[in-house]
Order: structure tokens, then C-alpha cells, then sequence
């Protein structure tokens, strides 16, 4: 029963800190996109718009690589 | 996550119990077994049907019949053209001419998933695209079409996508290694990348809808039910950026297949 009940919290504790990295991660990813982004738009406004897709699409690689964070953490949860 | 004594417990001291991942549960509309299989009509089902039939209706209605064709487009017409012009731009950029044959795959997969998610966003409705096993097949189909059509079109010189030019000899049996698994990781991320974002969504969203219900409006309750406001609408950016995600990387992949890396 104590194996059991150590092995629940290992899963718990790994699940969160397994979240809680990559979300660091991918904040940390995301401000510095759109920092960068607003960096050089201030700088050269007229080729801003031209990069926006560039921008969405580094928004979302960087978002994603969070989330795998997030699915370790349910495969902790759910699956081991 | 919540075990079932929990939930009995919070039933019994009166309280209203929330599970954010009842959503996510599939039910049998009509069970159904072939040789052992289980191919039961879905919940699941369902809502790719009608996101099926609805765009399938909407994209033959508004351009299809032949009187409402026009040359100065009706509103359902323009939605339809500007839908097309949408992915036809992105195709345009990032594969080039050469890559046009390939645009009814990708506009087929956007408005699909773009569909499944915005219709996600309905009260009471399933997303599809919040089950690993519907996003891995889409994502799938991607990984081996632009497989194929890469094998097909340079045979054997398909491997030089894998040994990046300019790189030193000492270093290309490292390189390689990691170009392929780099490759073949390419359906994992795509997938999980457009499950993880539709089922952390709506979790939040029955997290934060959940608070609105145990504090009650008044007190406090207001707060988090403007949040859930706020959310839904950054969801609705999410659903169109994930299926926006979606169809540029199949255009990345599909590049890569036709060009290897030269352009």
C-alpha cells in the first residue's frame, strides 16, 4: 500500500513539474516572438506586415513545444 | 483525474460537482461490431459528419449553382473565395507553382479541421479534433502523402533530404541521424500539436466555467465569468491558428518533398 501510494505521488509530482517547465519554457519562447517581432516592426514598419504569418506560425511552434509538456504530464496521469 | 469516491463526495455534501474532461467523453450513438472491430457511430462521428456536410453544402452553395455565380460575389460567395484565395496565397509562397496540383488536399484539410475546431466552440458540441487518434490521422495522411509524392518524384535522390548541403563530411553520419529523426517526428508534433491546444482550450474554459458556478455571480463570480469570456474568444483565434498551423506546415513538408531543400 506505501509503494502504491509513493508511486501516486511521484506521477503527481512528475506531472508537475513535467507542466510547469515546459509552460516556463514556452512563455519565456512566445515573449521573446513577439518581442523580437514588435523589435523590428518598430524599426521597419513597412516590412512588418509582410512577416505576420512568419509570426503566427513561430507563435505557434513554440506554443506547441509547451504543450508537449503539458501531454507528458497527462501520460503521467493517465497512462503509467 | 477526479476519482469517482471524490465525486460522490462532493455530491453528497450538497455541492455541484464539475469534471472539465466529461467533454471529452465518447458515447455510442449506434453500436455497431464488424469481425471483432468496434466501428460504433460516434459522437465523435457525428460532429465530423456534419462539419463534413455543412462544409461540403456551404463551398458547392455559395459558388457551385451556376444563377449565383456572379462577378461581383454575394456574402456567402466572397466567404468562400476568400477561403480559397487564403490557402491559394499560402500554397503560392511556399511551394510554388509547381506545388498547385496539391492544393485540393490542403484546402480540404484547413476547412476541415478549421470546421471541427470552430465547431467545438459551439455549447454542447464535440470536437473531433481534441482525440489524439483524429489529429495522428490526419497528420498521417500528410507524413505519408508527402512521402510518396517525394519516393515518386526523385527515386532514390529523395535521401539527399536528409544531408543538408554545405555541411562537413566528418559531421554528415550525425547530421543525417538527426534529419531523419527530425523527419520522423514531423507526424508526432503535427499531431499533438493541434490535440494538445484543442483539449488544453477546452478544459480552461470548463475550469474557468466551473468557478463562475461554485462562487456564484455575485459573489465574485462575475470575475472569472468575464475571463471565460475573454477565453472563448482567444480560443476562437486558437482554432483558426491551429488549422492556419496545420495547412502551412503540410505546405512546409510538401515543399521539402518536391525541392530537397534547393530552391
Amino acid at each position: 500500500m506505501e509503494v502504491e501510494a509513493a508511486t501516486q505521488l511521484g506521477k503527481f509530482i512528475g506531472a508537475g513539474i513535467a507542466a510547469t517547465v515546459a509552460l516556463a519554457g514556452a512563455g519565456i519562447a512566445i515573449g521573446n516572438i513577439f518581442g523580437s517581432y514588435l523589435t523590428a516592426a518598430m524599426r521597419n514598419p513597412s516590412a512588418a506586415q509582410g512577416q505576420f504569418a512568419n509570426l503566427l506560425l513561430g507563435f505557434a511552434l513554440a506554443e506547441a513545444t509547451g504543450l508537449f509538456g503539458l501531454v507528458v504530464a497527462l501520460i503521467l496521469i493517465f497512462v503509467v | 483525474m477526479s476519482s469517482p469516491d471524490h465525486g460522490a463526495a462532493a455530491a453528497a455534501e450538497g455541492g455541484f460537482h464539475i469534471d472539465p474532461m466529461h467533454q471529452f467523453e465518447i458515447s455510442r450513438i449506434i453500436p455497431l461490431e464488424i469481425g471483432g472491430i468496434d466501428a460504433s457511430f460516434t459522437n465523435s462521428a457525428l460532429w465530423m459528419v456534419i462539419v463534413a456536410v455543412t462544409a461540403t453544402l456551404f463551398l458547392t452553395l455559395s459558388v457551385g449553382a451556376s444563377k449565383s455565380r456572379a462577378l461581383v460575389p454575394s456574402r456567402a460567395q466572397l466567404v468562400s473565395e476568400m477561403a480559397y484565395e487564403f490557402i491559394a496565397g499560402i500554397m503560392r509562397d511556399i511551394v510554388g507553382p509547381s506545388g498547385q496540383k496539391f492544393f485540393p488536399i490542403i484546402f480540404t484539410l484547413f476547412i476541415f479541421i478549421l470546421l471541427c475546431n470552430l465547431f467545438g466552440m459551439l455549447p454542447y458540441a464535440f470536437t473531433p479534433t481534441s482525440h489524439i487518434i483524429v489529429t495522428f490521422a490526419l497528420a498521417s495522411v500528410v507524413f505519408i502523402g508527402v512521402t510518396l509524392v517525394g519516393i515518386f518524384k526523385h527515386g532514390f535522390k529523395f535521401v539527399k533530404l536528409f544531408i543538408p548541403s554545405g555541411v562537413p563530411v566528418w559531421l554528415l553520419p550525425l547530421i543525417s541521424v538527426i534529419e531523419v529523426i527530425s523527419y520522423l517526428s514531423r507526424p508526432i508534433s503535427l499531431s499533438v500539436r493541434l490535440f494538445a491546444n484543442m483539449l488544453a482550450g477546452h478544459t480552461m474554459l470548463k475550469v474557468f466555467a466551473g468557478f463562475i458556478v461554485s462562487l456564484g455571480f455575485i459573489g465574485g463570480g462575475f470575475l472569472p465569468f468575464f475571463f471565460a469570456v475573454a477565453l472563448t474568444g482567444l480560443e476562437v483565434l486558437v482554432a483558426f491558428l491551429q488549422a492556419y498551423v496545420f495547412a502551412v506546415l503540410s505546405c512546409i513538408y510538401l515543399n521539402d518533398a518536391l525541392h530537397l531543400h534547393d530552391h
